[in-house]
């Protein structure tokens, strides 16, 4: 049974936020789909490597050579606030000090 | 002009012959879906300016005929980024995001000289079974205007069985080309675990995301997937293995081919008319010189939520990059940069994908790992090993690629559970890695279904041949969509 202090915590960890309506709605959803999940307890799962890729995974290596990078200005083409070529977020440390 | 009775062959036939000219054919195309997609909205957007511009370069330069794909139209999935185009995977944290590059697929395109003419709508970064939990618009089903596309390749699938484009790019992390593809009766392959490169596919699932083709038809079908396969650098799960010609030995012959059906893809839950669609479909087959064995994937009824546990657990890391700072969508009024990713991302994402990274980030969550994510991981290898046995000594797996055919819209996406069991013959294929298919195989109700064909890794072309046969041997591929959207014709 999942309850809604842990949809909350989880919230956080996703930085997510919801109103008390929608984690009341999302605390019974999830509960839902993780009674469908407990149906793997049935599977006797002892010893059993885990899969986490099903690729023919090797290191793949490459030189490391110098190579132009992509240009500054295309970079900066998709960013939502920008000043002086630089990127523009709201101040980071402590809250008494911004504007 | 539309694509309904036209396949990429007789259509390169036509420019190689000047029936027509890239020009003549990309006009046509977008003039078409200008006027019919108002009703069925498989585009969230055409490129119209660029696409003439293309085509007319094309003809400057003459058609040669080894090009088999030059001055083709081409729809893309839009979680598939194209430089200078917008790509939002329907997400609204996306919107108004313009790549700054090409996905690899979308430049072996380029160099095939295909033309895209726009991108196709689809479930929000690709969760979804329906197409409806797209932030922009709800896509209709060609054969009947008040059932689902499916999804998540629901824009890409209708565009195609609309006879708006006659090939599509779509992405599959559980079943989101080929439900589809059997939704709308066409055919949509799922490739092998790493046989095309995802650089530029926007991540959902990571080792289980693919990108495959949708087209009318099984040649049409192999020979873009020729012209997308292979090893790229940008991506270091794709494969060096071998590239064959995907079109070779499409004969008709599939004298000896030994082909498996599970009884669990036949069990309650498939409708009795799929499984009567199905089972003629296997005489079909035997008629043609395969054999079928019953055989047991046991591990069958654990997929989904395995699925659910690894595919959501993948996404929430992959979504972590939407943070609102240097693309996509930021939240205003903001004071601190805490608010700027909480903000954004709870303003931007849709429910649905807010359920998955919660369902992820809950089962990575310390004390909930081992139980969840590690215990979907093992049965991942269980569901695997299934597969691996079976392919030991049969050369496809068969059987319907879903249980039903297209359902209502807003039938069941209020309901994550009964949305995701849809995927349940369809999400193996993804979770040990394998090439499947859907190749159209009757009709229900009015309604296209699909048969899935499953073969050994990097086994495509064993796919492309029993589907061939098929299609040979049978006339569903033929059936067109009235366009009145009135299923009963």
């Amino acid at each position: 049974m999942i309850e809604k202090k842990q949809v909350e915590h989880v919230a956080e960890l996703a930085k997510l936020s919801f109103s008390d309506a929608e984690l009341d709605h999302f605390t019974s959803q999830l509960d839902e789909i993780m009674k469908m999940v407990d149906q793997l307890d049935e599977v006797d799962t002892t010893g059993v490597e885990p899969t986490t890729h099903v690729g023919d995974l090797v290191n793949v290596f490459r030189k490391d050579e110098a190579k132009p990078g992509t240009p500054r200005k295309e970079l900066m083409e998709n960013v939502p606030e920008e000043q002086d070529g630089l990127i523009k977020v709201p101040a980071i440390i402590d809250e008494g000090e911004d504007e | 002009m539309n694509y309904l009775n036209e396949s990429l062959t007789s259509l390169h036939d036509k420019l190689v012959n000047h029936e027509l000219t890239s020009k003549d054919l990309i006009q046509g195309t977008l003039a078409n879906i200008h006027a019919q997609d108002g009703d069925i909205k498989a585009f969230l957007r055409t490129d119209d300016e660029r696409a003439l511009e293309k085509a007319a370069q094309v003809d400057k330069d003459g058609i040669n005929p080894q090009d088999v794909l030059s001055g083709l139209p081409v729809a893309i999935k839009d979680n598939i980024v194209t430089k200078g185009l917008i790509t939002t995977a329907a997400s609204k944290i996306l919107d108004n995001f313009k790549p700054i590059y090409d996905a690899t697929v979308v430049q072996k395109l380029n160099d095939a000289k295909m033309i895209t003419i726009g991108k196709t709508n689809l479930d929000e970064f690709a969760m979804g079974s329906s197409t409806e939990t797209s932030a922009y618009q709800m896509t209709s089903n060609p054969w009947d205007h008040t059932k689902v596309p499916g999804g998540s390749s629901g824009g890409s699938a209708a565009a195609v069985a609309a006879g708006f484009v006659p090939a599509a790019l779509g992405t599959d992390t559980g079943g989101s080309i080929r439900q589809p593809a059997a939704f709308n009766g066409i055919v949509g392959m799922k490739p092998t675990y790493g046989r095309v490169s995802r650089w530029g596919a926007i991540a959902f699932a990571s080792s289980l995301d693919q990108i495959g083709t949708l087209t009318r038809g099984v040649y049409d079908n192999a020979l873009l997937l020729n012209a997308i396969s292979g090893l790229d650098t940008k991506d270091s799960t794709s494969s060096g293995n071998p590239v064959p010609d995907f079109t070779a030995n499409l004969n008709g012959d599939i004298k000896g081919m030994k082909i498996a059906m599970p009884k669990e893809y036949l069990q309650e839950g498939v409708q009795p008319e799929v499984k009567a669609a199905i089972l003629k479909a296997a005489d079909t087959l035997r008629s043609l010189g395969a054999t079928i064995d019953e055989v047991s994937l046991p591990h069958t009824q654990y997929a989904v939520p395995t699925y659910y546990i690894i595919a959501s657990s993948e996404a929430s890391s992959n979504l972590q990059r939407y943070d609102g700072i240097r693309y996509g969508y930021r939240a205003k009024d903001v004071k601190t940069l805490e608010d700027v990713y909480v903000k954004s991302r709870s303003e931007g994402f849709g429910d649905e994908v807010k359920r998955r990274i919660m369902l992820g980030t809950f089962s990575l969550s310390a004390g909930y790992y081992d139980a969840y994510f590690k215990k979907a991981a093992q049965v991942r290898t269980l569901i695997k090993q299934d597969f691996d046995d079976i392919l030991k000594d049969h050369d496809l797996i068969m059987g319907p690629t879903t249980p039903t055919p297209a359902f209502g819209i807003g039938e069941k996406v209020s309901d994550p559970v009964t949305m995701y069991m849809n995927d349940i013959l369809t999400i193996s294929a993804n979770l040990a890695g394998n090439p499947s298919a859907s190749i159209p195989a009757g009709f229900v109700d009015g309604l296209p279904i699909g048969m899935q064909l499953i073969g050994k890794p990097f086994a495509e072309n064993t796919i492309y041949r029993a589907g061939f046969a098929f299609e040979q041997a049978t006339d569903f591929h033929k059936q067109t969509p009235n366009m009145e959207g009135d299923a009963a014709k």
